[in-house]
């Protein structure tokens, strides 16, 4: 079931490389207002910097369609992110996740996955070939305030 | 996405600078093959001194650097990584496979 969200953001921007520095930043400004430590603001760039670089490089080979960023902030301090595209979708999620697995070439180190889990806590990924994907990292984060306790 | 390069005896220092990430690396990676053959290097500096962000294609580059040293048996060296380019290397297992300083 769909958590309520305390408050939220919606980014829609064609996947060009050069967006991937603006989603990732975008995230990390809104994660602020959550008074995240600097190690999770770092994390929360990473993960989508991965994230919206797949659908980039993966989702739309040959031709510039739409990614869909979402920002939540949920109750318990949970930060949520869905990263949709409606590129060529994933034959094999289970496969695309394992490390070093890539059909990106050398431009790609097949790790983006494997950083996103290790970097956020949970990392949820649906495709379907020929509609898209939606990537939905969450992350709960320990505020400062708590965190200095 | 800057890279700084110095040579001298068949050592060669590459300093980055920037953001590397995909739109980045792209250029990155053409720079370093360019600047490796070039020098033929014995060994090669990766300075991470001034990145600001890396994801993992920072790993890619990394890797492929390796992979160039390996096949002109020389050595690479990746140095001076800020915690955060750090954290993408160890959750990686990068660590393992390159020379870390």
């Amino acid at each position: 079931m769909k958590t309520k969200a305390v408050n939220e953001v919606t980014l829609e921007f064609p996947s060009q490389s050069r967006n991937e520095s603006f989603a990732r930043s975008a995230a990390a400004c809104f994660a602020a207002q959550m008074d995240p430590t600097l190690n999770e603001l770092e994390d929360i760039k990473t993960a989508v910097s991965e994230a919206v670089t797949n659908a980039i490089v993966h989702a739309y080979p040959d031709s510039i369609g739409k990614v869909r960023l979402k920002i939540r902030a949920c109750p318990g301090n949970v930060l949520e992110l869905i990263i949709k595209d409606h590129g060529r979708g994933i034959p094999d999620v289970d496969k695309a996740r394992q490390p070093m697995y890539t059909t990106g070439g050398q431009e790609r180190s097949g790790m983006g996955f494997t950083i996103m889990e290790s970097f956020m806590d949970k990392v949820l990924v649906r495709s379907t070939v020929g509609r898209g994907t939606t990537v939905i990292l969450k992350k709960k984060l320990a505020s400062r305030v708590q965190a200095s306790k | 996405m800057e890279i700084r390069s110095k040579s001298a005896d068949r050592n060669l220092l590459l300093e980055l600078c920037g953001e590397l990430d995909h739109h980045g690396a792209r250029s990155a990676l053409r720079e370093l093959e360019m600047a490796l053959d070039a020098a033929l290097p014995r060994k090669l500096v990766l300075d991470l001194e001034n990145i600001t962000f890396m994801d993992s294609s920072g790993i890619a580059l990394i890797l492929r650097a390796q992979q160039r040293m390996q096949l002109l048996d020389g050595s690479l060296l990746v140095r001076n990584i800020p915690p955060q380019a750090r954290r993408v290397l160890d959750a990686a297992g990068v660590s393992r496979l390159v020379t870390i300083k």
